[in-house]
């Protein structure tokens, strides 16, 4: 039953040839075989999945069924899910038992989805590795000693295993693309303001989206259908119809437009990767697409602007973090400073600090104008090179990181190294477009990511695309030998 | 961009966050680094360019001024540190 993608499942359960809970079963079961290794989940709350396994069947029963009904999903531990421990992998929430359900969450329980537990991730979506959680890493299912990339790492290393057809992951940088394609797995952020923010906790509120990680662009579609949708309590999100993401999978491609940024394929880039998304290219000729050199010459811009506005976002949202409200506090505090200083300074990890750090100076008297406004001036310069390339071309296409999966503490010596990691996947979320990753092979056995890159609420369009080469290569379907 | 253990104290001051006097070489040197990288951006041409806050350029929208938040005290307080009467409770700010 695990190696069914999420379609199937579904259409296993209308047509009755299991029910839900022993579809929940038989994933709790996986996991209880196989998380000891793989640590991709924080919490695993059977209960609470059985009982909700137990109300979709019902569903089921009374022909009340939607796509989900029934259908195991993982929720990134990000998501505040009502009764549940929501950690976001951070000994400052070791103990926060979230007093309400997210917007995703309740979503995913409209459709009577089973919510069968909470991923491992970077500790508040800040790491590209997996290895900044507080609760440890996590390992990549193709090869244990490599990271499964970051910031929803769990989600996509639960995926990928087959421990659950679907996760949801959250994007601020690349959070769920480059651990999508680092594990194998397909995975999509929606444009900016698409899914609800609400009750996801904050890290830098411009550029956070959530969005699936699944198995195939299909999975994807039934997903995002589920999880987007205006929010009147996101002040961000974008009130606008939701289209049937699967009613336009199949659409032909032929005389679609693909673009090819140079300065996605340039030094740094190594060569089985940029010879896997030639031969997904390849692909997209045979399929009647036209390929198009284009340039975003803002390109090289993007990281350092991404480390201005990230972490100046960080230093606001996480300033809530002060020891009284909720989460951890400190022993015996002197006084209210000394509760605040040391409170913060045991919950957070030294990832997270770094980050509040360098926000804080960004956004300190004298230095705002140098570092911030400089920063959203070039956010704008590298937006537009995006807009100025979608007159020409319908999707852009490039590789979702420059190498495959790194071994496990190579890059947690070295801040910058770990941050180039995300070079090809951040002024994505500068921009505010949907982008998705896609398996598109393999180097040395480990999993290659291609890039997809859409035009604002374009997330149709880019399904379509993924779908349509999903439909004529087999990447997608390979799984990591000891899951499979 | 260099900071030195000065400035990584006051910032640190800054954002209330205590760290081990020990590792603040370490911070020195990595947010040093971070700030070198972010230092490019020294080389974008934005004369005229206006910042952008919102990727959309969305503005905010209001709502009815109406209350929409019921009384849910007992609720997040339930998870608060340390409460009595239902007050959060810090050490005495006031002598």
């Amino acid at each position: 039953m695990h190696d069914k993608t999420l379609t199937e499942l579904a259409a296993g359960l209308r047509a009755g040839d299991f029910s839900s809970e022993e579809l929940t079963r038989a994933c709790l079961e996986r996991i209880a075989e196989h998380d000891g290794t793989l640590n991709s989940f924080i919490t695993v709350d059977e209960e609470h999945a059985l009982a909700q396994a137990r109300a979709a069947d019902a569903r089921l029963r009374q022909g009340e069924a939607g796509p989900l009904t029934g259908i195991p999903v993982a929720q990134k531990d990000i998501f505040c899910t009502d009764g549940v421990l929501t950690t976001c992998a951070s000994r400052m929430l070791e103990n926060f038992i979230a007093p309400y359900s997210a917007t995703v969450v309740e979503k995913f329980d409209a459709a009577g989805a089973v919510m069968i537990g909470k991923t491992n991730m970077d500790e508040f979506a800040m790491g590209s590795s997996n290895e900044t959680s507080y609760y440890g890493p996590v390992r990549n299912p193709w090869n244990p000693e490599t990271v499964p990339g970051g910031s929803s790492g769990g989600s996509a290393a639960a995926v990928a295993a087959r421990l659950v057809p679907a996760a949801t992951g959250t994007d601020t940088g690349g959070s769920i693309r480059q651990p999508a394609a680092l594990c194998g797995v397909t995975g999509l952020k929606p444009t900016y303001g698409r899914v609800s923010r609400w009750g996801m906790i904050a890290f830098a509120s411009s550029l956070d989206q959530g969005g699936p990680i699944a198995r195939s662009a299909e999975d994807a579609a039934l997903l995002l259908g589920v999880m987007a949708g205006f929010d009147e309590r996101d002040s961000t999100s974008i009130d606008r119809p939701v289209p049937d993401y699967t009613a336009t999978l199949n659409d032909d491609i032929r005389g679609l437009k693909i673009g090819l940024p140079k300065e996605y394929f340039g030094e740094g880039l190594e060569a089985g990767v940029a010879q896997a998304v030639e031969a997904a290219l390849d692909e997209y000729r045979r399929l009647g697409a036209e390929i198009v050199e284009i340039s975003l010459p803002n390109t090289h811009l993007a990281v350092p602007a991404y480390y201005v506005v990230a972490p100046a976002e960080c230093s606001s949202n996480l300033s809530r973090f002060d020891g009284v409200r909720f989460g951890h506090r400190c022993e015996e505090p002197e006084d209210l400073e000394d509760l605040y200083k040391r409170s913060r300074g045991e919950g957070f990890g030294a990832e997270v600090k770094r980050r509040i750090m360098i926000g804080t100076y960004a956004l300190s008297a004298g230095y705002y104008d140098a570092y911030y406004l400089k920063a959203q001036k070039v956010r704008r310069l590298i937006r537009d090179d995006f807009l100025r390339a979608f007159e020409q071309v319908d999707v852009i296409m490039g590789p979702t990181t420059p190498a495959p999966a790194f071994r496990l503490g190579e890059k947690t010596d070295d801040p910058i190294t770990m941050y180039l990691s995300d070079i090809y996947t951040i002024a994505v979320n500068l921009a505010g477009l949907p982008g998705m990753s896609i398996p598109a092979g393999f180097v040395n056995g480990l999993p290659v990511g291609l890039q997809l890159i859409g035009n604002h609420f374009d997330e149709a369009r880019l399904l379509n695309v993924a779908h349509r080469y999903q439909q004529v290569t087999d990447h997608h379907l390979q799984g990591p030998a000891p899951y499979v | 961009m260099s900071l030195d253990k000065h400035e990584v104290e006051r910032i640190a001051h800054l954002a209330r966050l205590a760290i081990d006097p020990g590792a603040v070489p370490e911070y020195a040197r990595n947010l040093s680094n971070i700030l070198d990288l972010v230092d490019q951006l020294g080389s974008a041409d934005t004369a005229g360019v206006e910042p952008l806050a919102h990727p959309l350029e969305a503005r905010q929208r209001l709502r009815e001024d109406v209350v929409t938040e019921t009384d849910q005290r007992e609720r997040f307080q339930a998870i608060a540190p340390q409460v009595e009467d239902g007050l959060y409770l810090v050490p005495r700010v006031i002598e």
